[in-house]
């Protein structure tokens, strides 16, 4: 057997983007929470906000951490496994990676100490504004690295001199066609990922009258947040669809499992597709709807993949069932929301068992739909790197040997296996001690410091 | 273009890069002292002298990554598959080192597995950054823009040295940086570490003095013809005198200058670098000139930079002032 390197390049890429993806997707939720929280605490200075916010940040510490060591291996992947993409895109992509270096892992890296270790040692508005100071942090970091992949998906602004990207106009490459609804699809996917979790922490906390009156705050303030956010993400969605029609529609026709053109286009909800014989067997389908939505017209046309030469489409499967996935998980996640506003208006949420659990169980739905929705992008962008511009195949470093790749993998799978787990495991843990306790356990801590050149400083900073 | 910002690159890359091996060096040198510290208070001690800092630290890796990226691509497309497997460990190394600060105050049963982890992972890290250093000083086989060589030219005797040498040269950072950190027995123990990794260094420092001349030809005419020898003695001459100080600030229980002179060490090792390959940037092939991206990437890039750096450095010192002062045991929020 020979081992491919652009095989498994691309599979290492998926397994560490995929892992990695999924800090962000909670971290940047949860800093934004956390701010939210220490703005409370600092305009009304009542205990409780204070107690929830520490419980969050210790969380937020662990998975930041895990976000950091994992997210500094992925530039290092472009040098090791992609470096004739990086030769080709250098001049165009790397600013903006740069930029988000220089703007937001500075800038996290930074407050996240004193958000993590500062809270007696520096004044309560100092401690708010590191935890806005992350949070913003986080968002430009998305910012950036969405306009990197945006710019993959839908290149413009470049003129090409031997081969290599060369950049034109930088206000087009970094607001290239795909950005805007990118930015805000993901933002807001990772806000309402991060929402659920809450709301299952919450929901977990009060089924065991922990912390009730916290779990309480957080369920709350989750539905309020949810109940704007997930209708507004479907509308995002709907308007990304849009876009990919208009400037991807190999992609698009991939996601909807679309092999021959059609006009007016049925809604494919089911069917098994096989990119050999470029024919999807047993399709369950909806006349129409597929125009409606998709063109938002009654007959709109939808070209098929035959329109492309074969080896220009993308293969069908993964993006048509992960686009799936994806969409189911937002209509359950609707049901859930409505549901729970519903139940709250009755005054019934809080001792409603089984909606309570079932908050608990879909507390990481957020996850699934997010590494959905990547397997839809990414996969559907194939076989191109940069869309219709440059190959996979001619985009991995040429001095690699299959072996190389396969033992690397190998370590990487080995490492994440290890880490991750423990990491889960361990905020775990950090949930099941509960706000309280860990208030307790640090209160002991830092009142065992007799010797502290630091307690001149915490005595005078304000306590309230 | 009509300004060439390849010398001003050079030099922010240059502090970059620098800032990054004292920086996140001393960190990494903690790590592997912490092996060899006896006791658990001495070890939560080290572990928090740099808890607040280090990930600050590491982000310095990936600006210097991004900006050699940006800044140098072709420098960055050929060297990094070069160092496959190095950089490989090093990340895995960083990722076990990285994780091990959450995780080991968390299982009493597993904290030595994570102990091990902490230990283990910065010296691994540290020998493979060495190691990357030492394969860039030894060259690459290039074919046109793209590595043409194999993932394991990197295990030659030279790379090797120099990664065991990076080792020490950290070590003495990181002991350093305790000196400046602790009190007491725990100060007396960072000061005979320090005193073990100066011998160390000094001779690393020699050894490779004297072979890259004999190795490279065009090294040893850099330093050896006339007149480069009469400009560049200040070089080995300064080095020299360092170390001496470095010596004397150890014996005579100073808690700051060690430290600083450590710093100082290793911008000289840094210099002596940067004389003998400039101005390769993929050395002994493509300069600083023909690895350079296009004047409008690197115009672009400088601009952020130029406004950021002073406001990302204003920040890095807040939050080192924040945290000033001896550490007590427990500083930890855990």
């Amino acid at each position: 057997m020979t081992l491919d390197p652009v095989l498994l390049s691309r599979v290492q890429w998926a397994w560490v983007i995929a892992w990695h993806i999924m800090l962000p997707a909670f971290t940047i939720g949860l800093a934004s929470y956390i701010a939210v929280l220490e703005g409370l605490y600092f305009f009304t200075g009542r205990e409780l906000w204070f107690r929830i916010s520490g419980f969050w940040t210790r969380i937020f510490a662990v998975s930041f951490g895990m976000g950091v060591v994992s997210g500094i291996i992925m530039p290092f992947q472009f040098g090791t496994n992609w470096s004739r993409f990086t030769d080709a895109t250098a001049d165009v992509l790397s600013p903006l990676m740069a930029y988000e270096g220089l703007m937001a892992f500075f800038l996290e890296s930074s407050f996240l100490g004193v958000l993590l270790f500062g809270r007696r040692l520096v004044p309560t508005w100092a401690h708010f504004f590191a935890a806005l100071m992350v949070a913003f942090g986080t968002l430009l970091s998305s910012f950036w690295i969405l306009a990197t992949n945006s710019w993959m998906q839908t290149p413009q602004g470049y003129t090409i001199v031997d081969g290599r990207f060369q950049p034109a106009d930088w206000a087009a490459i970094i607001f290239s066609p795909s950005f805007p609804y990118r930015l805000l699809h993901n933002i807001t996917a990772f806000y309402i990922t991060t929402a659920f979790v809450v709301m299952g922490v919450g929901a977990w906390l009060l089924r065991r009258d922990r912390a009730a009156d916290g779990a309480r705050i957080m369920i709350r303030m989750a539905l309020d947040l949810l109940i704007l956010l997930v209708p507004l993400q479907m509308f995002f969605g709907d308007q990304h669809g849009l876009n990919t029609l208009e400037y991807q529609p190999a992609k698009l026709a991939a996601i909807e499992g679309r092999y021959d053109s059609a006009q007016p286009t049925p809604l494919t909800l089911f069917g098994i597709p096989d990119d050999a014989a470029a024919t999807m067997h047993g399709a369950i389908e909806i006349p129409r709807l597929g125009s409606i939505i998709l063109t938002h017209s009654w007959d709109g046309a939808i070209k098929g993949l035959k329109e492309w030469p074969a080896d220009q489409r993308p293969p069908v499967g993964p993006p048509f069932f992960a686009f799936r996935v994806m969409v189911g998980i937002a209509c359950i996640m609707l049901i859930i929301v409505v549901v729970g506003q519903v139940l709250r208006l009755r005054g019934r949420l809080w001792d409603t068992t089984w909606f309570l659990r079932l908050c608990q169980w879909t507390g990481p739905l957020g996850f699934i739909a997010v590494i959905a929705g990547w397997v839809t992008t990414e996969v559907g962008r194939q076989p191109w790197t940069v869309y219709g511009l440059l190959r996979t195949a001619d985009s991995v470093s040429p001095s690699l040997t299959g072996a190389d790749v396969a033992w690397s993998l190998a370590l990487y799978v080995v490492v994440y296996l290890i880490m991750f787990p423990t990491g889960i495991a361990f905020m775990a843990g950090l949930v099941r001690r509960g706000p309280q306790q860990l208030e307790v356990e640090t209160a002991v801590v830092e009142s065992g410091l007799p010797h502290q050149p630091f307690e001149s400083a915490a005595r005078t900073a304000p306590q309230s | 273009m009509v300004l060439d910002l390849v010398p001003l690159w050079t030099i922010l890359i240059g502090l970059a890069v620098f800032y990054y091996v004292v920086f996140d060096g001393f960190d990494l040198g903690v790590g592997m002292l912490y092996g060899f510290v006896r006791g658990e208070s001495a070890r939560a001690t080290l572990m928090n002298s740099i808890a607040p800092v280090w990930d600050g630290n590491e982000t310095w890796l990936i600006f210097g990554g991004l900006g050699l990226l940006t800044a140098f691509p072709l420098a960055f497309t050929i060297i990094i598959p070069a160092v496959y497997f190095p950089i490989l460990m090093m990340l895995l190394a960083l990722v076990f080192r990285g994780v091990a600060f959450e995780f080991r105050f968390k299982h009493a049963t597993l904290r030595r597995l994570w102990d091990g982890a902490f230990c283990g992972g910065s010296l691994v890290a540290t020998f493979a950054q060495g190691v990357v250093l030492g394969t860039f000083i030894q060259g690459f086989k290039i074919d046109g823009r793209q590595f043409a060589g194999s993932s394991f030219d990197w295990l030659a005797p030279f790379p090797l040295a120099v990664g065991l040498s990076l080792m020490f040269g950290y070590g003495l950072l990181g002991a350093c940086w305790l000196i400046l950190k602790t009190e007491g027995e725990l100060q007396d123990w960072a000061r005979r570490a320090a005193s073990i990794c100066l011998i160390a260094v000094l001779a690393a420092i020699a050894g490779v003095s004297i072979w890259t001349p004999l190795a490279y030809p065009d090294i040893a005419r850099r330093w050896f013809s006339w007149p480069n020898i009469a400009f560049l003695s200040p070089v080995p001459i300064i080095t020299a005198l360092l170390a001496f100080g470095e010596w004397e600030a150890l014996r005579r229980r100073h808690e700051l200058t060690p430290f600083l002179i450590a710093i100082a060490l290793f911008l000289m090792s840094f210099v002596g670098i940067a004389i003998s390959l400039w101005p390769m940037i993929v050395p002994y092939r493509y300069t600083l000139w023909q690895a350079a991206s296009s004047g409008s990437t690197q115009a672009f890039l400088l601009i952020g930079t130029l406004f950021l750096l002073p406001i990302i450095l204003t920040y890095t010192a807040w939050s080192y002032w924040v945290f000033r002062g001896k550490v007590g045991d427990i500083t930890g929020y855990h």
